[in-house]
């Protein structure tokens, strides 16, 4: 038996043996893991089978192959499932700081309001400045503060969600921290990622940080109340963030005159219609299974009296 | 600079194998990120060696494989190298490379004792 891996097996001798001479050796576990070590050995005679003395703390390799995001990708199709079980229309919400994240939430808020039941999870590195403004509105909002860390990941999302549970059949604003970079990577369990990017930004950001901008699905250019004073080309941008992302969706608009918002409240509404419909297919598909379970089950109740019972 | 959130969930994934597996030392971690993976080696590097200071993977040899990009372009069905997301596609010269390869991110192996 081998002394490192605990192994009965000889394994695969990846040297061949030469007159005393140590040899690497292979083999897979019993646990998956694959054991490479090498160790001296002497032959007795043909017949002999070998010991193998491993030497103390000889190195073996042990196959992981995970992805390195995988813990933050099964907390965020935990928060889909859930999303989706309770009819959320879920949406991460990003861009560079400044863009105007927070006051196109809050008007959007303040025309929702009545209408459709929202919650909102503010993200910034520091302070709860954010929230204390959703709040104003009289939306419930929670700060999260991800102190050093530069993006929400799925985690943060979840213990948001325990402190507070969102409503059936709404809408739940995820306010990323200001940054076009990171958050792209972190999956939150959202439907949609919305990237807002404002007029006086460059119209050269979508090649910039193309990585945000394709795993967007719509795009949000805020402030074009200033359009007439700054230089930036709607169309350029539309033409920059297509060649990243074909099938992206662009509303214009601007959070504080309020042009255009009608248009982002019409696709938030067609959103959320898609995933109660979604949610209700769901629940039509569990209840035709409940009725198949239920007349097998009445079936095995009623045949094996009418069965000969010896065959 | 998500590279430290990257490098502390590979340090999370080498304690599990740690408890897995009982070792004691991780001498080498071997990496595979792809070149559209959005990760920057140097930046991993860094990262890596500020979070395993004082653990099972103080002193352990970082190993990155990169894997190149590869797309296939939508317009004429070509297989294309593909250093980003934004280039057009060098065969035909137009824009909707879809990636293939390249995107990558996972620990592959440990080199424990």
């Amino acid at each position: 038996m081998c002394m490192t891996c605990g192994c009965e097996s000889e394994g695969v001798h990846l040297d061949g043996h030469k007159d005393d001479v140590g040899h690497e050796h292979e083999h897979v576990g019993a646990d998956g893991v694959v054991y490479r070590h090498a160790h001296r050995h002497h032959h007795h005679g043909p017949d002999v089978s070998h010991r193998h003395d491993a030497a103390p703390a000889v190195p073996r390799e042990i196959r992981i192959e995970r992805d390195i995001l995988a813990k933050n990708d099964s907390f965020a199709s935990a928060n889909r499932q859930r999303f989706e079980q309770e009819g959320v229309l879920a949406l991460n919400v990003v861009s560079s700081p400044g863009s105007g994240k927070t006051s196109l939430l809050v008007r959007t808020l303040l025309a929702l309001q009545g209408k459709t039941p929202v919650a909102v999870i503010e993200g910034d590195q520091q302070t709860s400045l954010d929230a204390e403004r959703i709040r104003a509105t009289g939306i419930r909002a929670v700060q999260v503060n991800t102190g050093k860390g530069c993006h929400l990941d799925a985690q943060m999302v979840q213990r948001a969600l325990a402190e507070q549970a969102p409503t059936p059949d709404s809408m739940l604003f995820i306010e990323n921290v200001g940054n076009l970079v990171c958050p792209a990577a972190f999956d939150l369990g959202e439907a949609a990622k919305v990237v807002v990017l404002s007029v006086t930004e460059g119209d050269d950001k979508p090649l910039k940080y193309p990585d945000m901008f394709r795993a967007a699905r719509l795009m949000l250019i805020n402030k074009c109340d200033l359009l007439p004073h700054v230089q930036f080309d709607v169309q350029r941008v539309i033409e920059h963030a297509r060649r990243v992302n074909p099938g992206i969706e662009v509303i214009q608009l601007s959070a504080v005159t309020g042009a255009g918002v009608a248009e982002w409240l019409d696709w938030l509404e067609r959103e959320l219609c898609a995933v109660k419909a979604r949610r209700a297919d769901s629940v039509a598909v569990l209840k035709r299974r409940v009725a198949e379970l239920e007349a097998q089950l009445q079936a095995q109740h009623t045949f094996p009296a009418n069965e000969p019972h010896d065959l | 600079m998500h590279e430290l959130a990257l490098a502390e969930s590979v340090l999370q994934m080498v304690d599990e194998a740690a408890q897995a597996n009982g070792f004691r030392r991780v001498r080498r971690i071997v990496l595979e990120i792809g070149q559209l993976a959005a990760v920057d080696p140097a930046a991993m590097r860094f990262c890596f060696d500020a979070v395993v200071r004082e653990t099972v993977a103080d002193g352990a040899v970082l190993e990155i494989e990169e894997i190149p990009g590869r797309g296939w372009c939508v317009h004429c069905a070509a297989v294309v190298p593909m250093d980003d997301f934004v280039a057009a596609c060098p065969q035909c010269g137009r824009f909707g490379v879809q990636s293939r390869n390249g995107r990558e991110l996972r620990l592959k192996t440990l080199e424990v004792e």
